[in-house]
Protein backbone atom coordinates (compact mmCIF):
# COMPACT_ATOMS: atom_id res chain seq x y z
CA UNK A 1 0.00 0.00 0.00
CA UNK A 2 3.27 2.30 0.75
CA UNK A 3 4.06 2.77 -2.85
CA UNK A 4 0.37 3.24 -3.87
CA UNK A 5 0.35 6.43 -1.31
CA UNK A 6 3.98 7.09 -2.78
CA UNK A 7 2.44 7.56 -6.29
CA UNK A 8 -0.09 10.23 -5.38
CA UNK A 9 2.73 11.93 -3.26
CA UNK A 10 4.93 12.05 -6.67
CA UNK A 11 1.50 12.98 -8.72
CA UNK A 12 1.42 15.72 -6.46
CA UNK A 13 4.76 16.88 -6.99
CA UNK A 14 4.21 16.45 -10.18
CA UNK A 15 1.22 18.88 -10.73
CA UNK A 16 3.74 21.68 -8.84
CA UNK A 17 6.03 21.06 -11.28
CA UNK A 18 3.81 22.66 -13.85
CA UNK A 19 2.03 25.41 -12.15
CA UNK A 20 0.86 27.12 -15.58
CA UNK A 21 -1.24 24.35 -15.94
CA UNK A 22 -2.85 24.57 -12.93
CA UNK A 23 -3.31 28.70 -13.42
CA UNK A 24 -5.18 28.29 -16.71
CA UNK A 25 -7.24 25.22 -15.37
CA UNK A 26 -8.63 28.06 -12.83
CA UNK A 27 -9.31 30.32 -15.56
CA UNK A 28 -10.96 27.63 -17.86
CA UNK A 29 -13.32 26.52 -14.67
CA UNK A 30 -14.13 29.81 -13.95
CA UNK A 31 -15.49 31.04 -18.15
CA UNK A 32 -16.95 28.06 -17.51
CA UNK A 33 -18.93 28.53 -14.61
CA UNK A 34 -19.90 32.28 -15.26
CA UNK A 35 -21.44 31.30 -18.68
CA UNK A 36 -23.59 28.07 -17.11
CA UNK A 37 -24.75 30.88 -14.45
CA UNK A 38 -25.62 33.41 -16.64
CA UNK A 39 -26.86 31.06 -19.41
CA UNK A 40 -29.42 29.14 -16.67
CA UNK A 41 -30.24 32.96 -15.59
CA UNK A 42 -31.60 33.88 -18.94
CA UNK A 43 -33.49 30.44 -19.25
CA UNK A 44 -35.50 30.46 -15.73
CA UNK A 45 -36.40 34.22 -16.36
CA UNK A 46 -39.06 34.75 -14.25
CA UNK A 47 -39.72 31.29 -13.98
CA UNK A 48 -39.83 29.76 -10.00
CA UNK A 49 -39.12 26.20 -10.99
CA UNK A 50 -38.11 24.36 -14.30
CA UNK A 51 -38.35 20.35 -13.81
CA UNK A 52 -38.14 20.55 -9.72
CA UNK A 53 -35.46 22.92 -9.37
CA UNK A 54 -34.95 26.69 -8.32
CA UNK A 55 -32.44 28.87 -9.81
CA UNK A 56 -30.71 28.69 -6.88
CA UNK A 57 -30.60 24.96 -6.73
CA UNK A 58 -29.98 25.42 -10.79
CA UNK A 59 -27.16 27.53 -9.80
CA UNK A 60 -25.28 25.66 -6.95
CA UNK A 61 -25.67 22.43 -9.33
CA UNK A 62 -23.68 24.10 -12.19
CA UNK A 63 -21.00 25.03 -9.43
CA UNK A 64 -20.82 21.73 -7.81
CA UNK A 65 -21.13 20.16 -11.32
CA UNK A 66 -18.10 21.37 -11.96
CA UNK A 67 -15.75 21.56 -8.72
CA UNK A 68 -16.54 17.74 -8.73
CA UNK A 69 -15.57 17.24 -11.73
CA UNK A 70 -12.03 19.02 -10.74
CA UNK A 71 -12.06 16.10 -8.85
CA UNK A 72 -12.89 13.38 -10.89
CA UNK A 73 -11.77 14.53 -13.92
CA UNK A 74 -7.98 13.42 -14.89
CA UNK A 75 -6.09 12.31 -17.87
CA UNK A 76 -4.83 9.01 -17.52
CA UNK A 77 -6.68 7.35 -20.54
CA UNK A 78 -4.74 9.95 -22.67
CA UNK A 79 -1.46 9.25 -20.80
CA UNK A 80 -1.82 5.62 -21.27
CA UNK A 81 -2.41 6.10 -24.37
CA UNK A 82 1.08 7.97 -25.00
CA UNK A 83 3.07 5.10 -22.85
CA UNK A 84 1.59 2.32 -25.10
CA UNK A 85 2.27 4.43 -28.27
CA UNK A 86 5.83 5.44 -27.09
CA UNK A 87 6.30 1.84 -25.77
CA UNK A 88 6.80 3.46 -21.91
CA UNK A 89 4.53 0.79 -20.89
CA UNK A 90 7.60 -2.16 -21.01
CA UNK A 91 8.87 0.27 -18.40
CA UNK A 92 5.98 0.02 -15.93
CA UNK A 93 5.65 -3.62 -16.70
CA UNK A 94 9.19 -4.60 -14.88
CA UNK A 95 7.63 -2.97 -11.79
CA UNK A 96 6.58 -4.89 -9.24
CA UNK A 97 3.27 -2.64 -9.30
CA UNK A 98 -0.40 -3.65 -10.61
CA UNK A 99 -0.08 -0.90 -13.99
CA UNK A 100 -3.75 0.07 -13.55
CA UNK A 101 -3.50 0.69 -9.89
CA UNK A 102 -1.46 2.60 -10.19
CA UNK A 103 -2.30 4.76 -12.88
CA UNK A 104 -5.87 4.98 -10.91
CA UNK A 105 -3.60 6.13 -7.88
CA UNK A 106 -2.23 8.93 -10.31
CA UNK A 107 -5.22 9.79 -10.87
CA UNK A 108 -6.36 10.09 -7.56
CA UNK A 109 -3.09 12.22 -6.59
CA UNK A 110 -4.23 14.63 -9.14
CA UNK A 111 -7.47 14.44 -8.09
CA UNK A 112 -6.74 15.21 -4.21
CA UNK A 113 -4.29 17.85 -5.30
CA UNK A 114 -7.22 19.71 -7.63
CA UNK A 115 -9.81 19.67 -5.17
CA UNK A 116 -7.65 21.04 -2.21
CA UNK A 117 -5.72 23.58 -4.51
CA UNK A 118 -8.48 24.16 -7.36
CA UNK A 119 -12.11 23.44 -6.16
CA UNK A 120 -11.89 24.43 -2.26
CA UNK A 121 -10.54 28.15 -3.26
CA UNK A 122 -12.39 28.37 -6.22
CA UNK A 123 -15.44 27.00 -4.68
CA UNK A 124 -15.35 29.97 -2.22
CA UNK A 125 -14.17 32.71 -5.10
CA UNK A 126 -17.56 31.44 -7.18
CA UNK A 127 -19.38 31.81 -3.38
CA UNK A 128 -18.59 35.61 -2.89
CA UNK A 129 -19.59 36.60 -6.76
CA UNK A 130 -23.05 34.42 -7.31
CA UNK A 131 -26.01 33.25 -5.05
CA UNK A 132 -24.97 29.63 -4.22
CA UNK A 133 -26.77 27.88 -1.48
CA UNK A 134 -24.32 25.56 0.63
CA UNK A 135 -25.97 22.75 2.95
CA UNK A 136 -25.29 23.40 6.15
CA UNK A 137 -26.31 19.61 6.95
CA UNK A 138 -23.43 16.99 7.79
CA UNK A 139 -25.16 14.54 6.57
CA UNK A 140 -25.27 16.08 3.08
CA UNK A 141 -21.43 16.72 3.12
CA UNK A 142 -20.83 13.30 4.37
CA UNK A 143 -23.25 11.70 1.16
CA UNK A 144 -22.14 14.08 -1.38
CA UNK A 145 -18.14 13.06 -0.20
CA UNK A 146 -19.16 9.23 -0.84
CA UNK A 147 -20.49 9.91 -3.94
CA UNK A 148 -17.93 11.86 -5.86
CA UNK A 149 -15.58 9.55 -4.80
CA UNK A 150 -17.69 6.65 -6.33
CA UNK A 151 -17.64 9.59 -9.22
CA UNK A 152 -13.85 8.98 -9.14
CA UNK A 153 -13.88 5.86 -9.15
CA UNK A 154 -16.25 4.97 -12.50
CA UNK A 155 -15.11 7.77 -14.34
CA UNK A 156 -11.53 6.53 -13.64
CA UNK A 157 -12.80 3.00 -14.40
CA UNK A 158 -14.17 4.16 -17.75
CA UNK A 159 -10.50 6.13 -18.63
CA UNK A 160 -8.87 2.96 -18.15
CA UNK A 161 -11.04 1.64 -20.26
CA UNK A 162 -10.78 3.88 -23.01
CA UNK A 163 -6.90 4.25 -22.33
CA UNK A 164 -6.70 0.17 -22.88
CA UNK A 165 -8.08 0.15 -26.08
CA UNK A 166 -4.63 1.68 -27.15
CA UNK A 167 -3.18 -1.67 -26.99
CA UNK A 168 -5.69 -3.38 -29.82
CA UNK A 169 -5.89 0.11 -32.09
CA UNK A 170 -2.65 1.88 -31.24
CA UNK A 171 -4.21 5.27 -32.43
CA UNK A 172 -7.12 6.13 -30.35
CA UNK A 173 -7.21 10.14 -30.27
CA UNK A 174 -10.55 10.11 -31.75
CA UNK A 175 -11.89 7.56 -29.31
CA UNK A 176 -10.79 9.31 -26.18
CA UNK A 177 -12.28 12.68 -27.12
CA UNK A 178 -15.52 10.94 -28.24
CA UNK A 179 -15.30 9.35 -24.56
CA UNK A 180 -15.07 12.84 -23.20
CA UNK A 181 -17.91 14.61 -24.99
CA UNK A 182 -19.88 11.34 -23.79
CA UNK A 183 -19.26 11.69 -20.32
CA UNK A 184 -19.63 15.66 -20.20
CA UNK A 185 -23.21 15.17 -21.85
CA UNK A 186 -24.68 12.00 -20.64
CA UNK A 187 -23.23 12.67 -16.68
CA UNK A 188 -25.57 15.82 -16.18
CA UNK A 189 -22.54 18.13 -16.06
CA UNK A 190 -24.14 20.51 -18.86
CA UNK A 191 -27.43 19.29 -18.16
CA UNK A 192 -28.97 17.86 -15.56
CA UNK A 193 -30.64 14.52 -16.38
CA UNK A 194 -34.10 15.42 -15.43
CA UNK A 195 -33.74 17.93 -18.16
CA UNK A 196 -33.52 15.29 -21.26
CA UNK A 197 -36.54 13.73 -23.28
CA UNK A 198 -37.89 10.95 -20.89
CA UNK A 199 -36.94 8.32 -23.76
CA UNK A 200 -33.81 9.09 -22.99
CA UNK A 201 -33.58 9.32 -19.10
CA UNK A 202 -34.97 5.79 -19.34
CA UNK A 203 -31.88 4.50 -21.36
CA UNK A 204 -29.25 6.54 -19.14
CA UNK A 205 -30.67 5.06 -16.07
CA UNK A 206 -29.12 1.90 -17.36
CA UNK A 207 -26.10 3.20 -18.02
CA UNK A 208 -22.81 4.30 -15.81
CA UNK A 209 -22.53 8.13 -16.30
CA UNK A 210 -25.20 9.70 -14.54
CA UNK A 211 -23.15 8.42 -11.94
CA UNK A 212 -19.73 10.79 -12.48
CA UNK A 213 -21.30 14.39 -12.09
CA UNK A 214 -25.78 13.95 -11.75
CA UNK A 215 -25.26 12.04 -8.35
CA UNK A 216 -23.17 14.03 -6.67
CA UNK A 217 -24.48 17.30 -7.88
CA UNK A 218 -28.30 16.44 -6.83
CA UNK A 219 -26.99 14.98 -3.27
CA UNK A 220 -25.37 18.46 -2.87
CA UNK A 221 -28.27 20.56 -3.94
CA UNK A 222 -30.43 19.10 -2.44
CA UNK A 223 -32.03 17.62 -5.71
CA UNK A 224 -32.65 14.25 -3.83
CA UNK A 225 -34.69 12.38 -1.07
CA UNK A 226 -32.89 10.71 1.06
CA UNK A 227 -34.50 7.30 0.10
CA UNK A 228 -33.58 8.47 -3.56
CA UNK A 229 -30.01 9.29 -2.19
CA UNK A 230 -29.14 5.99 -1.00
CA UNK A 231 -30.63 4.07 -4.06
CA UNK A 232 -28.13 6.46 -6.22
CA UNK A 233 -25.12 5.61 -4.04
CA UNK A 234 -26.07 1.97 -4.11
CA UNK A 235 -26.03 2.22 -7.92
CA UNK A 236 -22.75 4.25 -8.04
CA UNK A 237 -21.31 1.21 -6.34
CA UNK A 238 -23.22 -1.42 -8.29
CA UNK A 239 -21.49 0.07 -11.58
CA UNK A 240 -17.51 0.73 -10.07
CA UNK A 241 -17.99 -3.34 -8.99
CA UNK A 242 -19.43 -3.74 -12.73
CA UNK A 243 -16.81 -1.91 -14.36
CA UNK A 244 -14.20 -4.29 -12.88
CA UNK A 245 -15.09 -6.89 -15.08
CA UNK A 246 -14.87 -5.80 -18.44
CA UNK A 247 -11.15 -3.72 -17.27
CA UNK A 248 -10.13 -7.19 -16.11
CA UNK A 249 -10.88 -9.24 -19.19
CA UNK A 250 -9.22 -6.43 -21.40
CA UNK A 251 -6.34 -6.15 -19.30
CA UNK A 252 -5.50 -10.08 -19.43
CA UNK A 253 -6.15 -9.72 -23.49
CA UNK A 254 -3.89 -6.79 -23.74
CA UNK A 255 -0.99 -8.30 -22.33
CA UNK A 256 -0.97 -11.43 -24.32
CA UNK A 257 -0.90 -9.21 -27.52
CA UNK A 258 1.09 -6.89 -26.47
CA UNK A 259 3.30 -5.52 -28.79
CA UNK A 260 6.00 -2.94 -27.31
CA UNK A 261 6.57 -0.05 -30.29
CA UNK A 262 9.55 1.00 -31.13
CA UNK A 263 12.03 -1.77 -30.23
CA UNK B 1 25.65 -23.40 -9.26
CA UNK B 2 21.97 -22.61 -9.87
CA UNK B 3 21.03 -20.94 -13.58
CA UNK B 4 19.70 -17.91 -13.31
CA UNK B 5 18.03 -18.08 -16.89
CA UNK B 6 17.14 -21.24 -18.34
CA UNK B 7 15.26 -21.09 -21.67
CA UNK B 8 13.82 -23.72 -23.52
CA UNK B 9 13.18 -23.46 -27.50
CA UNK B 10 11.14 -20.11 -26.82
CA UNK B 11 9.44 -18.77 -30.10
CA UNK B 12 7.54 -15.09 -30.34
CA UNK B 13 6.49 -14.43 -33.50
CA UNK B 14 4.63 -11.41 -34.58
CA UNK B 15 1.79 -10.49 -37.12
CA UNK B 16 2.94 -7.47 -39.24
CA UNK B 17 0.23 -6.19 -41.06
CA UNK B 18 1.29 -4.32 -44.79
CA UNK B 19 -0.92 -1.76 -46.69
CA UNK B 20 -1.88 -2.38 -49.82
CA UNK B 21 -0.85 0.41 -52.64
CA UNK B 22 -3.21 3.24 -53.88
CA UNK B 23 -6.62 4.54 -52.95
CA UNK B 24 -8.12 1.64 -54.01
CA UNK B 25 -5.97 -0.69 -51.77
CA UNK B 26 -6.67 1.60 -48.73
CA UNK B 27 -10.48 1.00 -48.99
CA UNK B 28 -9.78 -2.54 -49.15
CA UNK B 29 -7.65 -2.30 -46.07
CA UNK B 30 -10.46 -1.27 -44.16
CA UNK B 31 -12.39 -4.75 -44.44
CA UNK B 32 -9.39 -6.84 -44.48
CA UNK B 33 -6.07 -6.36 -44.01
CA UNK B 34 -2.78 -8.44 -45.68
CA UNK B 35 -0.57 -9.93 -42.55
CA UNK B 36 2.86 -12.12 -42.38
CA UNK B 37 3.61 -13.98 -39.52
CA UNK B 38 7.11 -12.62 -38.64
CA UNK B 39 9.13 -15.25 -36.09
CA UNK B 40 11.60 -12.68 -34.82
CA UNK B 41 12.63 -15.22 -31.91
CA UNK B 42 12.77 -18.97 -33.61
CA UNK B 43 13.14 -21.87 -30.86
CA UNK B 44 16.36 -20.20 -28.85
CA UNK B 45 17.97 -22.85 -26.06
CA UNK B 46 20.93 -21.88 -23.51
CA UNK B 47 21.30 -21.47 -19.69
CA UNK B 48 22.87 -18.56 -18.09
CA UNK B 49 24.47 -19.54 -14.50
CA UNK B 50 24.33 -17.00 -11.61
CA UNK B 51 27.52 -14.50 -11.42
CA UNK B 52 27.92 -15.15 -15.26
CA UNK B 53 28.11 -12.08 -17.59
CA UNK B 54 27.03 -12.27 -20.99
CA UNK B 55 26.86 -10.33 -24.18
CA UNK B 56 23.90 -10.66 -25.73
CA UNK B 57 24.67 -9.74 -29.14
CA UNK B 58 23.10 -9.47 -32.90
CA UNK B 59 22.48 -7.16 -35.38
CA UNK B 60 19.49 -4.66 -35.68
CA UNK B 61 16.46 -6.80 -35.92
CA UNK B 62 18.01 -10.22 -34.79
CA UNK B 63 15.51 -10.46 -32.19
CA UNK B 64 17.59 -8.98 -28.82
CA UNK B 65 15.22 -6.94 -27.63
CA UNK B 66 12.51 -9.17 -28.17
CA UNK B 67 14.10 -12.23 -25.73
CA UNK B 68 14.76 -9.50 -23.25
CA UNK B 69 11.52 -8.41 -23.40
CA UNK B 70 10.29 -12.25 -23.00
CA UNK B 71 12.62 -12.79 -20.20
CA UNK B 72 11.57 -9.93 -18.34
CA UNK B 73 8.12 -10.62 -18.09
CA UNK B 74 7.21 -8.24 -20.45
CA UNK B 75 6.17 -10.13 -23.39
CA UNK B 76 4.51 -13.57 -23.33
CA UNK B 77 6.28 -16.04 -25.40
CA UNK B 78 4.38 -17.95 -28.59
CA UNK B 79 5.94 -20.70 -27.70
CA UNK B 80 8.48 -22.75 -25.62
CA UNK B 81 9.47 -22.04 -21.32
CA UNK B 82 11.60 -19.59 -19.50
CA UNK B 83 12.84 -19.66 -15.97
CA UNK B 84 14.81 -17.13 -14.51
CA UNK B 85 15.39 -16.86 -11.14
CA UNK B 86 13.65 -19.81 -10.56
CA UNK B 87 10.09 -18.12 -11.54
CA UNK B 88 8.16 -18.02 -14.73
CA UNK B 89 8.46 -14.40 -15.59
CA UNK B 90 5.25 -13.46 -17.51
CA UNK B 91 2.94 -15.82 -14.97
CA UNK B 92 4.35 -14.68 -11.65
CA UNK B 93 5.08 -10.91 -13.14
CA UNK B 94 4.71 -9.06 -10.12
CA UNK B 95 7.30 -11.08 -7.54
CA UNK B 96 9.37 -11.87 -10.37
CA UNK B 97 10.63 -8.67 -11.14
CA UNK B 98 11.11 -8.10 -7.62
CA UNK B 99 14.29 -10.23 -8.21
CA UNK B 100 15.66 -8.46 -11.27
CA UNK B 101 16.90 -5.12 -12.35
CA UNK B 102 16.52 -3.98 -15.75
CA UNK B 103 18.02 -0.57 -18.12
CA UNK B 104 16.72 0.48 -21.19
CA UNK B 105 19.18 2.15 -23.44
CA UNK B 106 16.49 4.16 -25.24
CA UNK B 107 13.72 4.83 -22.56
CA UNK B 108 14.12 6.35 -19.66
CA UNK B 109 12.86 4.57 -15.94
CA UNK B 110 12.69 7.88 -14.14
CA UNK B 111 9.87 10.29 -13.77
CA UNK B 112 10.87 12.96 -16.37
CA UNK B 113 9.46 16.32 -14.37
CA UNK B 114 10.61 15.20 -10.77
CA UNK B 115 14.09 15.00 -9.16
CA UNK B 116 16.01 12.05 -9.35
CA UNK B 117 15.90 11.64 -5.51
CA UNK B 118 11.83 11.26 -5.67
CA UNK B 119 12.27 8.66 -8.08
CA UNK B 120 14.81 6.82 -6.15
CA UNK B 121 12.14 7.16 -3.10
CA UNK B 122 9.54 6.39 -4.88
CA UNK B 123 11.48 3.01 -5.98
CA UNK B 124 12.43 2.35 -2.57
CA UNK B 125 8.93 2.18 -1.72
CA UNK B 126 7.78 0.41 -4.69
CA UNK B 127 10.58 -2.71 -3.78
CA UNK B 128 9.93 -2.46 -0.08
CA UNK B 129 13.87 -1.47 0.55
CA UNK B 130 14.24 -0.75 4.00
CA UNK B 131 15.88 2.30 5.29
CA UNK B 132 19.17 1.13 6.55
CA UNK B 133 19.66 -1.23 3.46
CA UNK B 134 18.91 1.81 1.24
CA UNK B 135 21.30 3.70 3.31
CA UNK B 136 23.54 0.89 2.91
CA UNK B 137 23.64 -0.29 -0.46
CA UNK B 138 22.64 3.00 -2.24
CA UNK B 139 25.13 4.91 -0.27
CA UNK B 140 27.83 3.07 -2.11
CA UNK B 141 26.37 3.20 -5.41
CA UNK B 142 25.68 6.91 -5.14
CA UNK B 143 29.22 7.88 -4.63
CA UNK B 144 30.47 4.93 -7.36
CA UNK B 145 28.81 6.29 -10.36
CA UNK B 146 29.29 9.97 -8.84
CA UNK B 147 25.85 10.99 -8.67
CA UNK B 148 25.59 12.58 -5.50
CA UNK B 149 25.20 16.58 -7.11
CA UNK B 150 22.54 15.10 -9.96
CA UNK B 151 19.93 14.24 -6.95
CA UNK B 152 18.16 17.15 -6.65
CA UNK B 153 17.83 17.84 -10.02
CA UNK B 154 14.41 17.11 -12.59
CA UNK B 155 15.72 14.68 -14.99
CA UNK B 156 14.73 16.55 -17.64
CA UNK B 157 17.78 18.36 -17.15
CA UNK B 158 20.59 15.93 -17.17
CA UNK B 159 22.57 15.27 -19.73
CA UNK B 160 22.47 11.69 -21.08
CA UNK B 161 25.51 10.55 -19.20
CA UNK B 162 24.22 11.71 -16.17
CA UNK B 163 20.88 10.30 -16.67
CA UNK B 164 22.43 6.77 -17.44
CA UNK B 165 24.23 6.45 -14.37
CA UNK B 166 21.31 7.38 -12.69
CA UNK B 167 18.71 4.97 -14.63
CA UNK B 168 21.80 2.14 -13.72
CA UNK B 169 21.42 3.39 -9.94
CA UNK B 170 17.49 3.11 -10.20
CA UNK B 171 18.07 -0.37 -11.33
CA UNK B 172 20.25 -1.16 -8.36
CA UNK B 173 17.36 -0.23 -5.36
CA UNK B 174 16.65 -3.20 -4.78
CA UNK B 175 20.25 -5.16 -5.55
CA UNK B 176 18.79 -7.62 -7.88
CA UNK B 177 20.42 -10.94 -8.23
CA UNK B 178 20.02 -10.46 -12.31
CA UNK B 179 20.30 -7.47 -13.86
CA UNK B 180 19.16 -7.09 -17.74
CA UNK B 181 21.17 -4.31 -19.82
CA UNK B 182 20.24 -3.32 -23.14
CA UNK B 183 21.98 -0.77 -24.78
CA UNK B 184 22.94 0.75 -21.76
CA UNK B 185 25.85 2.67 -23.18
CA UNK B 186 24.12 3.75 -26.19
CA UNK B 187 25.55 7.37 -27.32
CA UNK B 188 28.15 7.60 -24.05
CA UNK B 189 31.30 9.51 -24.08
CA UNK B 190 34.02 7.28 -23.16
CA UNK B 191 34.80 7.98 -19.93
CA UNK B 192 31.22 7.70 -18.66
CA UNK B 193 31.60 4.52 -20.36
CA UNK B 194 34.53 3.13 -18.48
CA UNK B 195 32.87 4.45 -15.14
CA UNK B 196 29.99 2.19 -15.78
CA UNK B 197 31.95 -0.85 -17.19
CA UNK B 198 33.95 -0.68 -13.60
CA UNK B 199 30.82 -0.03 -12.01
CA UNK B 200 29.27 -3.06 -13.23
CA UNK B 201 32.47 -5.90 -12.46
CA UNK B 202 32.27 -4.65 -9.12
CA UNK B 203 28.78 -5.65 -8.07
CA UNK B 204 29.24 -8.54 -10.05
CA UNK B 205 32.37 -9.50 -8.04
CA UNK B 206 30.60 -8.09 -4.84
CA UNK B 207 27.38 -9.20 -4.97
CA UNK B 208 27.72 -12.09 -7.50
CA UNK B 209 25.05 -10.59 -10.09
CA UNK B 210 24.23 -11.86 -13.13
CA UNK B 211 24.21 -9.49 -15.80
CA UNK B 212 22.98 -10.13 -19.54
CA UNK B 213 23.75 -7.26 -21.34
CA UNK B 214 23.36 -6.54 -25.30
CA UNK B 215 24.78 -3.83 -27.14
CA UNK B 216 26.52 -3.18 -30.55
CA UNK B 217 29.41 -1.91 -28.69
CA UNK B 218 31.57 -4.78 -29.11
CA UNK B 219 34.32 -3.07 -26.52
CA UNK B 220 31.76 -3.04 -23.77
CA UNK B 221 31.54 -7.08 -24.49
CA UNK B 222 35.16 -7.10 -24.79
CA UNK B 223 35.61 -5.44 -21.35
CA UNK B 224 33.02 -6.90 -19.54
CA UNK B 225 31.65 -10.43 -20.67
CA UNK B 226 33.85 -13.64 -20.87
CA UNK B 227 30.79 -15.29 -23.09
CA UNK B 228 28.77 -13.88 -25.86
CA UNK B 229 25.68 -15.61 -27.25
CA UNK B 230 25.47 -14.60 -30.67
CA UNK B 231 21.68 -13.74 -32.64
CA UNK B 232 21.09 -13.84 -36.09
CA UNK B 233 17.60 -13.70 -37.43
CA UNK B 234 16.22 -15.01 -34.27
CA UNK B 235 18.48 -18.49 -33.87
CA UNK B 236 21.17 -18.88 -31.93
CA UNK B 237 24.34 -18.71 -34.18
CA UNK B 238 27.04 -18.76 -31.71
CA UNK B 239 27.39 -19.38 -27.65
CA UNK B 240 30.69 -19.56 -26.20
CA UNK B 241 33.54 -17.79 -24.98
CA UNK B 242 34.38 -14.59 -26.68
CA UNK B 243 37.87 -16.07 -26.58
CA UNK B 244 37.47 -19.21 -28.92
CA UNK B 245 35.70 -17.01 -31.29
CA UNK B 246 38.44 -14.70 -31.56
CA UNK B 247 40.47 -17.63 -32.37
CA UNK B 248 38.99 -19.43 -34.91
CA UNK B 249 37.57 -16.62 -36.78
CA UNK B 250 40.41 -14.35 -35.96
CA UNK B 251 42.71 -15.40 -39.08
CA UNK B 252 45.08 -13.83 -40.49
CA UNK B 253 47.22 -10.50 -39.67
CA UNK B 254 46.70 -7.12 -40.87
CA UNK B 255 49.65 -4.77 -41.50
CA UNK B 256 49.31 -1.26 -42.69
CA UNK B 257 51.93 0.86 -44.57
CA UNK B 258 52.03 4.12 -45.40
CA UNK B 259 54.89 5.31 -47.96
CA UNK B 260 56.83 8.28 -48.38
CA UNK B 261 56.32 8.92 -52.42
CA UNK B 262 52.92 7.94 -54.24
CA UNK B 263 52.68 4.42 -55.08
CA UNK B 264 50.19 2.81 -57.74
CA UNK B 265 48.23 -0.30 -55.72
CA UNK B 266 48.75 -2.08 -58.77
CA UNK B 267 52.32 -1.74 -58.78
CA UNK B 268 52.05 -3.09 -54.92
CA UNK B 269 49.89 -6.04 -55.86
CA UNK B 270 52.49 -6.70 -58.67
CA UNK B 271 55.73 -6.77 -56.36
CA UNK B 272 54.00 -9.35 -53.92
CA UNK B 273 52.14 -11.73 -56.12
CA UNK B 274 53.96 -14.49 -55.03
CA UNK B 275 52.94 -13.75 -51.33
CA UNK B 276 49.50 -14.63 -49.81
CA UNK B 277 48.61 -11.41 -49.50
CA UNK B 278 45.18 -9.35 -49.90
CA UNK B 279 45.26 -5.31 -50.61
CA UNK B 280 43.00 -2.85 -50.01
CA UNK B 281 43.83 1.36 -50.21
CA UNK B 282 42.45 3.80 -47.95
CA UNK B 283 42.51 6.63 -50.63
CA UNK B 284 42.16 9.99 -48.58
CA UNK B 285 45.43 8.80 -46.23
CA UNK B 286 47.03 6.54 -48.55
CA UNK B 287 47.10 3.69 -46.21
CA UNK B 288 47.84 0.51 -47.58
CA UNK B 289 46.38 -2.57 -46.10
CA UNK B 290 47.97 -6.10 -46.72
CA UNK B 291 45.81 -9.13 -45.14
CA UNK B 292 47.61 -12.18 -45.20
CA UNK B 293 47.87 -15.55 -43.06
CA UNK B 294 48.94 -16.47 -40.18
CA UNK B 295 51.49 -18.50 -41.24
CA UNK B 296 54.75 -18.26 -39.04
CA UNK B 297 56.83 -15.80 -41.62
CA UNK B 298 54.03 -14.44 -43.96
CA UNK B 299 54.65 -10.98 -41.69
CA UNK B 300 58.05 -10.97 -42.04
CA UNK B 301 58.43 -12.08 -46.03
CA UNK B 302 55.35 -9.41 -46.55
CA UNK B 303 57.42 -6.93 -44.81
CA UNK B 304 60.59 -8.11 -46.11
CA UNK B 305 59.71 -7.65 -49.94
CA UNK B 306 57.70 -4.34 -49.44
CA UNK B 307 60.64 -2.33 -47.65
CA UNK B 308 62.80 -3.77 -50.52
CA UNK B 309 60.85 -1.81 -53.45
CA UNK B 310 59.36 1.34 -51.46
CA UNK B 311 60.72 3.70 -49.39
CA UNK B 312 58.22 3.04 -45.93
CA UNK B 313 56.91 6.30 -43.33
CA UNK B 314 55.00 4.23 -41.37
CA UNK B 315 54.44 0.05 -40.54
CA UNK B 316 51.75 -0.74 -38.17
CA UNK B 317 50.75 -4.84 -37.73
CA UNK B 318 47.38 -5.67 -36.52
CA UNK B 319 45.57 -8.26 -35.33
CA UNK B 320 41.86 -8.52 -36.30
CA UNK B 321 39.74 -6.68 -34.06
CA UNK B 322 36.41 -8.52 -32.85
CA UNK B 323 34.27 -5.64 -34.78
CA UNK B 324 35.89 -7.18 -37.93
CA UNK B 325 35.21 -10.59 -36.58
CA UNK B 326 31.83 -10.19 -35.95
CA UNK B 327 31.47 -8.31 -39.04
CA UNK B 328 32.80 -11.19 -41.19
CA UNK B 329 30.06 -13.06 -38.87
CA UNK B 330 26.79 -11.39 -39.44
CA UNK B 331 27.81 -10.70 -43.27
CA UNK B 332 28.02 -14.46 -43.57
CA UNK B 333 25.29 -15.57 -41.19
CA UNK B 334 26.79 -18.16 -39.30
CA UNK B 335 29.72 -19.46 -37.28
Amino acid sequence: MDKYIEMIRIRFLMMLAYRTNYYTGILIYSINIGAYYFLWKAIYGGKETIEGLSVLQMTTYVAVAWMARAFYFNNIDREMAMEIKEGKVAVELIRPYNYLTMKTMQGLGEGIFRLFFFSVPGMLIVSFVFPIRFSADIYTWALFFVSIVLSFLINTQINLLTGMTTFFLFNNTGLIRAKRVIIDLFSGLLLPLSFFPQGIQEVLKFLPFQGISYVPSMIFTNGFSFSETLQAIMLQGLWVLILIVPIQALWILAKKMLVIQGG
Amino acid sequence: MKNAIEVNGLRKEFKSYSSRSGLKGAFRDLFSRNYKVLRAVNDITFTVKQGEMVGYIGENGAGKSTTIKMLTGILTPTAGDVLVNGMNPHKEREAFVQTIGVVFGQRSQLWWDIAVQESFRLLKKVYKVSDEEYDRHMGHVIRTLDIEPLLDKPVRKLSLGQRMRCELAAALIHNPPLLFLDEPTIGLDVLVKLKIRDFLKEINEKYNTTILLTTHDLTDIEALCDRVVMLDEGHIIYDGALKDLKETWGEGKEVQFQFLEGVELAVLENVTRELPVKWELEEKEQLFTAYTTDEANAVSDLIATVISSFQIKDVKIMEVSTEEIIRKIYEKGEV
